[in-house]
């Protein structure tokens, strides 16, 4: 056998969880991408050489981002009702985040669909049409990927396959979609505030 | 363990020595050339902004050597010194884990020789980059194009191709040549590196650089950014003319294209075939800009971005199958029949 | 398979089950199903190792066709495509899987660890990756349809707008190798958390942070800096395709958009990926050169610190690859000063290398020669790396030969013969056998002339304005006895490699039992047998110092009574 010094003595031994610190890299990596985005969204405001023009068209969607936002309350108290064991308003609490989240994907469907064919643009009228499609689109996808995963544990909880001891995978989660508010904020800061 | 006798650390250093000799035998032996060469190099400079940074350069090279030389020399000693012998017993030797000083010592001394590295550089940049441009500069605009140079000189009304001209300039009378840099199609880098380092061609996105070559000929350079398939035969030429040829060849640019009655046939061919599209020559009805303008073609040494000397043959050749100089280049072969090209080539060589 | 499971030693049967008919089917699909970490990292390998040949061949067809002007060995067409997918092959299908393959292998493996932190993820960044490198190549097949055959990617591994453009690059390599280089890219992100995650949370009792071997140090830092710049590229890749697919504008000069940006972008990749890839070699130098100098590293705090000062600063330097492209002075200056302090963090790097040899006993085996051609071609490309950042000189010497031979002097110089020695170092621990010292030795002095040969020949060729990504060149520029002299390295460097390969294969049947600790080292690794059973150790370890093997063979005189 080998010789590897193994010792008995019951040295305090912390390590982070493996889970936690991969979310947080996944994010940092995601964050890269954003910001790369955002970069060239704000560095294209106003080059386009012909409209329609952010000012003409982009509506503030203050609703979308209400909901958006205060899912991440709603997923917090998810957290806490699961950390203290209470499957049932673990559950309410996330369907919740489900609908709040639904909301803003419909929200933003509408949006495009005005532009769309209200307003004539798409992602081939101009450099706003290129950035606004790409970096809103960029973060919607990643709602609904979002989306996905929450249905997904909604579904495993209704089914009774989420207990209590995934208290700590459900924070891991919930970090993620706490991420995807957090981007939104500097997007709508980005596109409908500066950029408009 | 086993040891080795042979000693490795001796035959490298012979081995790296001579890298080390051939290069500085080569770089003195350019620095002593003067004026055009064949050999486009950096070390061989005509022009001011070149010649500031092989200032800099030399400055930098002996720095960067005078590093080499002592942590290169530490290495090979340490790597012959401490080598396993034969003799050696199995005892390790003893482990030495840092020390505090020393550490600083050689991160204090590398902070100190950026300092000193980075305040030179700034000083040439400067210089170079944000130099006046005097009453008396000749502007050129230079437009890349998919393996070709367009010149036009604004004031002069002059537009030609591949070869530029420019005026010497001499510390009594000098005459700088500031260049504005734009592109038609991809990225570009304009290079004749004796007279000045690169700046890139990117369209959307004009830029300048200026050259005042001290020694008259011709200096040669390329396109230095990847542009597509004939990147490597976008050649570039530089004549460099004393004041009284480049006057002359300002009033000859200046003329419209020759009318010579003996070629008409020829300017036929050129004026109902689609060369027109593309190509200019004035006082005719070509008045394309997607090639170059052809208006004193027979003035120029080149042909295909000099990818070929400006020969009747070459020409009959390139107008045949462009693909035979330079396979990929937009210019398409078209399917004339042999007498054409030949009244061609005897119309475009009267193009002086 | 369970990603955490904890077999006792004895009760786990490792040999594979003997069944006649269909044994290499079953071997095979052990493979394609493992998530064992030393199994990917082996495929890793393998995978690198399989495009390392390829690429080297195509830098061989690149150097025919230049060693003399004129030639005809390569149309312009297949050349812009040959030194498109040499680069881009080096970088992304041999380089990047190289160092992660080293980390899958070894990281588990030297902090006491089972596995990575997610073995499943693990084997899913492989096969990301792997697929990414097959669609690449499927260009040579499907780059223009049905209509034309072979057409790969031609742009350049930096693929500069608006080249890409639709109108410039019709057909679809151009896609390839964007689709390909996202694919790989989600396989090399994934990797990174599982390496960060892994050396944070997977360390065995007492491998504290300050306590792991310099290789996990910088693979940790290197997994920290591909997260934050294989995903710009991501990001750039994606606008690409929107613009190619889509009719976006991200990069259509014609409609505004900035062929800049797009410089910008790829490299504030571009450039971090060159310390993602050297990273990890100086980890594995910083293994092999203690072992074979018979001392401890020297300054181990200084040396990962300098490891992530390099990571901070080389996020702040991609535009010294932008000097030519029409800065501002001040930016030009701003980008010079932070280019030339890269140079104090490598700088302290290689003075405790050298101090670490300094009063050794140093063992002249395989891996150390190749370490030792490694410090002095890192100090040479470093010094090179200065003249290049000297913005003035850059004007000259930017995409000429100088750049080629400087960027392959890390590349290979550094890189390369790190790798290589961490073949001959490690190879025993895997397969259990030595590779032959005597083909080993051939391998290294061939390889090492021919490289010299090759590159410091190159920069003459660049100081003489020859300029890069061009099929041929002027006969008159006296450039043509260098080239020549250029491409006769290349065939030097080209036979060493064969001799590596036939060493790898030959060895592996052939080869000298290795036991489990052959070079008589410190760290975990070395006390588990070659090559480690699936669950590496029969029970956890703990440790005590940077060394544990040096402190169980020195009980009198042991690590941590030193160590701060």
């Amino acid at each position: 056998m080998s010789a590897i010094p193994v010792s008995p003595i019951a040295v305090p031994w912390h390590l982070p969880s493996r889970g936690r610190v991969a979310m947080l890299s996944l994010i940092t990596g995601e964050s890269a991408i954003f910001t790369i985005f955002v970069v060239a969204y704000i560095y294209y405001i106003g080059k386009s050489l012909w409209g329609p023009t952010p000012q003409q068209v982009l509506d503030i969607p203050i609703f979308n981002t209400i909901c958006l936002l205060s899912s991440s309350v709603t997923i917090w108290l998810a957290e806490r009702e699961i950390d203290r064991g209470k499957m049932r308003g673990f559950a309410a609490w996330w369907a919740l985040t489900i609908a709040l989240g639904a909301i803003f994907i419909v929200g933003t469907g509408i949006e495009w669909h005005k532009l769309i064919y209200a307003d004539g643009l798409t992602i081939r009228t101009n450099l706003f049409g290129t950035t606004f499609y790409s970096l809103v689109g960029l973060h919607a996808t990643h709602v609904v990927v979002g989306l996905i995963g929450l249905s997904l544990i909604l579904l495993f909880t209704l089914t009774g396959h989420v207990r209590e001891e995934h208290s700590e995978r459900i924070q891991v989660f919930a970090l993620y979609w706490h991420f995807v508010d957090a981007v939104w904020v500097v997007v709508f800061t980005v596109v409908y505030i500066v950029g408009r | 363990m086993k040891l080795r006798k042979r000693e490795h650390g001796a035959k490298a250093i012979r081995v790296i020595s001579l890298p080390a000799l051939c290069f500085f035998a080569m770089a003195a032996r350019a620095a002593w050339a003067d004026g055009p060469e064949a050999t486009p190099s950096i070390f061989a400079p005509a022009s001011t902004p070149a010649s500031n940074i092989l200032d800099l350069s030399w400055f930098v090279l002996a720095i960067t050597g005078g590093i080499f030389v002592s942590v290169g020399g530490l290495l090979a000693y340490a790597v012959i010194r401490y080598r396993a012998r034969a003799t050696d017993d199995d005892s390790e030797p003893p482990q030495i884990y840092g020390s505090t000083q020393v550490e600083l010592a050689w991160t204090v001394i590398p902070i100190l020789i950026v300092v000193v590295l980075f305040l030179t550089t700034a000083r040439i940049i400067f210089a170079i980059q944000d130099a006046p441009k005097p009453q008396v500069a000749l502007d050129v605009t230079v437009v890349g194009h998919q393996y070709w140079w367009e010149f036009r000189y604004p004031k002069l009304g002059i537009v030609t191709a591949n070869e530029l001209h420019v005026p010497v300039s001499t510390r009594l009378e000098p005459k700088p040549t500031f260049l504005h840099l734009l592109s038609a199609d991809v990225d570009h880098s304009f290079w004749v590196p004796q007279l000045a380092g690169k700046t890139d061609l990117i369209p959307n996105h004009p830029n300048d650089t200026w050259i005042d070559p001290y020694h008259t000929g011709v200096y040669v350079g390329q396109c230095a950014q990847f542009c597509g398939v004939e990147h490597a035969k976008m050649l570039l030429r530089v004549y460099v003319d004393t004041p009284e040829e480049f006057d002359a060849w300002v009033k000859q640019q200046q003329r419209p294209g020759e009318q010579d009655a003996s070629v008409a046939a020829g300017r036929h061919v050129f004026e109902t075939e689609a060369c027109t599209n593309c190509h200019r020559i004035t006082g005719t009805a070509a008045a394309g800009t997607f090639g170059p303008d052809l208006t004193h073609l027979a003035s120029r040494t080149t042909i295909a971005s000099g990818a070929a000397r400006n020969t009747a043959e070459n020409l009959h050749a390139w107008i045949e199958d462009p693909d035979h100089f330079k396979p990929g280049a937009l210019m398409p072969a078209m399917q004339l029949n042999e007498e054409q090209i030949n009244e061609l080539v005897a119309y475009l060589n009267t193009l002086h | 398979m369970a990603d955490q499971t904890l077999p006792i030693a004895g009760t786990v049967d490792v040999t594979p089950p003997r069944r006649s008919t269909a044994m290499l089917l079953e071997w095979l699909h052990g493979w394609v199903v493992t998530v064992d970490h030393k199994r990917l990292g082996i495929l890793y390998l393998v995978y690198g190792i399989f495009f390392l040949l390829v690429a080297g061949a195509e830098a061989i067809a690149i150097r025919i066709q230049l060693a003399w002007p004129g030639m005809h060995f390569l149309s312009p067409e297949l050349y812009n495509e040959m030194f498109t997918m040499h680069g881009t092959t080096m970088v992304f299908l041999v380089g990047m899987t190289i160092i992660f393959g080293f980390a899958n292998y070894l990281v588990p493996l030297m902090i006491g660890a089972r596995d990575m932190a997610f073995p499943r993820l693990n084997a899913f960044s492989f096969w990301m990756t792997a697929f990414g490198g097959l669609l690449i190549y499927y260009s040579f097949i499907g780059g223009f349809g049905l209509y034309g055959m072979g057409a790969a990617p031609d742009v350049g591994w930096w693929a500069y707008a608006p080249l890409t453009a639709k109108a410039f690059s019709p057909g679809h390599a151009t896609d390839y190798w964007a689709l390909a280089l996202i694919v790989a890219g989600f396989g090399t992100l994934g990797t990174a958390i599982n390496v960060i995650a892994t050396t944070l949370s997977m360390r065995c009792r007492g491998m504290t942070l300050l306590r792991m071997p310099l290789f996990v140090w910088l693979m940790l830092v290197t997994s920290g800096l591909t997260l934050i710049t294989i995903t710009p590229l991501t990001a750039a890749q994606i606008m690409l395709v929107i613009d190619r697919y889509l009719g976006g504008h991200f990069f259509d000069t014609q409609a505004g958009g900035s062929a800049v940006v797009w410089m910008h972008f790829f490299w504030i990749f571009g450039h971090p990926e060159v310390y993602v890839l050297v990273m990890p070699a100086f980890g594995i130098a910083s293994e092999i050169i203690p072992v074979f100098s018979r001392k401890a590293i020297f300054g181990y705090p200084a040396m990962v610190a300098a490891s992530v000062g390099i990571a901070f600063v080389s996020l702040g330097v991609w535009a010294h690859h932008m000097f030519t492209v029409g800065m501002t002075s001040v930016g030009n200056a701003f980008f010079v000063l932070s280019t030339m302090l890269v140079g104090i963090p490598t700088g302290i790097k290689i003075f405790n290398w050298v101090a670490t040899i300094w009063g050794g006993k140093i063992r002249f085996a395989t891996p150390m020669l190749f370490c030792l051609g490694f410090l002095f071609q890192f100090l040479i490309a470093g010094l090179t790396g200065i003249m290049l950042s000297v913005a003035p000189w850059n004007w000259q010497l930017h995409n000429s030969y100088f750049v080629i031979a400087h960027f392959h002097y890390v590349l290979v110089g550094a890189i390369v013969f790190n790798v290589f020695a961490g073949i001959y170092y490690w190879y025993p621990k895997v397969t259990g056998r030595m590779l032959s010292e005597t083909l080993g030795k051939w391998h290294f002095w061939l390889f090492f002339i021919g490289f010299h040969v090759t590159f410091d020949t190159m920069h003459f060729v660049g100081f003489l304005g020859m300029p890069r990504s061009i099929y041929t060149y002027e006969p008159d520029r006296g450039w043509n006895h260098l080239n020549f002299i250029i491409s006769m390295g290349g065939m030097i460097q080209a036979i060493a490699v064969l001799i590596f390969a036939w060493n790898l294969v030959h060895s592996y049947l052939k080869g000298k039992k290795a036991g489990n600790d052959p070079w008589d080292a410190w760290t975990l690794e070395w006390a588990v047998p070659s090559p480690p059973p699936v669950y590496n150790f029969a029970a956890d370890p703990v440790v005590h110092s940077r060394r544990p093997l040096w402190d169980l063979k020195h009980p009198e005189d042991p690590d941590w009574k030193y160590e701060a």
